[in-house]
């Protein structure tokens, strides 16, 4: 029975070592995993054939403003995570930085919705497939539904955002 | 004829909202900016070129700096035939800090540019252009005592790695000009930085 206490002990010094998560615990709530993908994987997320929202916001660790409205595309994740709208936040940061400075971005603003990297650099391609009005300037966001499409170059607030989904959410 | 005026109208509107700032083929204004080193450049100074490649850039932004040396390459090689590179910093030096006049001259130092780097102080200059990232390219052609927008956008199509690029827009739009034809590809896009304004 003693021997409990003890195990007890070295489990926590070990867990304060981090050693556990590396072998054995479950993915916790901490650890933010990214997707890396070049533009023909990615494509058809903005082309999806449902009844969703879909809200794609282009962003990068090293853009004040897409940082700054980053916010704003989690809460309208969270006010509306019980209704059919899908925040996918693309990260257009240099896949070389993931560990460094993506991952660690991530955990620290706790982003819940979809983060993936699209890592493509041959942007006058697939620009223009995103939306013929993107002149490549980030922030960027996409918005569609079935019967709705938008593209905004520009810097949103919660209210603006929620303005154009509420109308959309079926 | 009410049709046709409706749709005339409709035309000028739709074009209005697209055709913010040059398209190629437009005329250029010139301008008189501050130059790192105190002085300040028109285009008109530049009296023996044949053009200008005009790059609306910055600091801070990592794409800019990822093109910083191909910027001064480019420079190297095209303004003695008659194309210097011009960089004009768009930014608002309070809205983003890193990008005042003093970080300029810094870094035009530390990269030993060997091109003028401008300070678009008033911010008229850039939307004239209808520039909206840095870096964005307009490459001028002269013509007489003016300059006309010859190509719009990339530098190439590789920011990360100068030595995968498979096409340099930019220089093949310059040796285009040089060979007396129009660049083809005569606008490209590329990913950047948010010009920055106050709010």
């Amino acid at each position: 029975m003693k021997y409990i206490g003890t195990i007890i002990i070295m489990l926590a010094v070990f867990a304060g070592l981090n050693f556990f998560p590396v072998y054995a615990s479950p993915v916790s709530a901490e650890d933010k995993e990214i997707e890396v993908m070049d533009f023909d994987t990615f494509s058809p997320r903005l082309e999806m054939d449902n009844d969703s929202v879909y809200v794609i916001n282009f962003w990068a660790t090293w853009c004040a403003p897409c940082v700054r409205e980053l916010p704003a595309f989690e809460q309208l994740n969270e006010t509306y995570s019980d209704r059919k709208v899908k925040v996918i936040l693309v990260s257009l940061d240099n896949p070389d930085l993931i560990d460094d400075r993506v991952i660690p971005f991530m955990e620290r603003m706790d982003l819940q919705s979809e983060v993936l990297l699209l890592d493509d650099p041959n942007s006058n391609r697939w620009i223009p497939l995103v939306s013929e009005e993107w002149s490549g300037a980030i922030p960027a966001t996409v918005i569609y539904s079935a019967g709705h499409r938008s593209f905004h170059e520009r810097e949103f607030e919660f209210d603006e955002l929620e303005e154009i989904v509420l109308p959309l959410i079926q | 004829m009410k049709k046709v005026f409706l749709l005339l109208l409709i035309g000028i509107y739709s074009t209005g909202l697209f055709a913010q700032g040059y398209e190629v083929g437009d005329i250029a204004t010139d301008f008189r900016l501050l130059n790192v080193d105190g002085n300040y450049v028109s285009m008109a100074d530049y009296e023996d070129a044949k053009g200008i490649v005009l790059i609306f850039s910055c600091n801070h932004c990592p794409y800019v700096v990822a093109y910083e040396d191909r910027m001064i390459e480019l420079h190297n090689t095209y303004a003695p035939k008659g194309f210097p590179v011009v960089a004009v910093n768009p930014n608002d030096s309070i809205a983003e800090p890193r990008d005042s006049y003093t970080k300029m001259i810094e870094r035009a130092e530390e990269k030993n540019f060997p091109f003028d780097y401008l300070v678009d102080a008033d911010q008229l200059i850039y939307p004239e252009y209808g520039a909206t990232r840095t870096p964005h390219v307009y490459l001028l052609k002269k013509e007489g005592d003016q300059f006309r927008v010859a190509y719009i956008g990339a530098i190439d199509d590789n920011y990360r790695d100068a030595s995968a690029v498979e096409e340099h827009f930019l220089a093949n739009a310059i040796d285009a000009l040089l060979a007396g034809e129009h660049p083809d590809p005569d606008y490209t896009r590329a990913i950047g930085c948010t010009i920055k304004v106050q709010d």
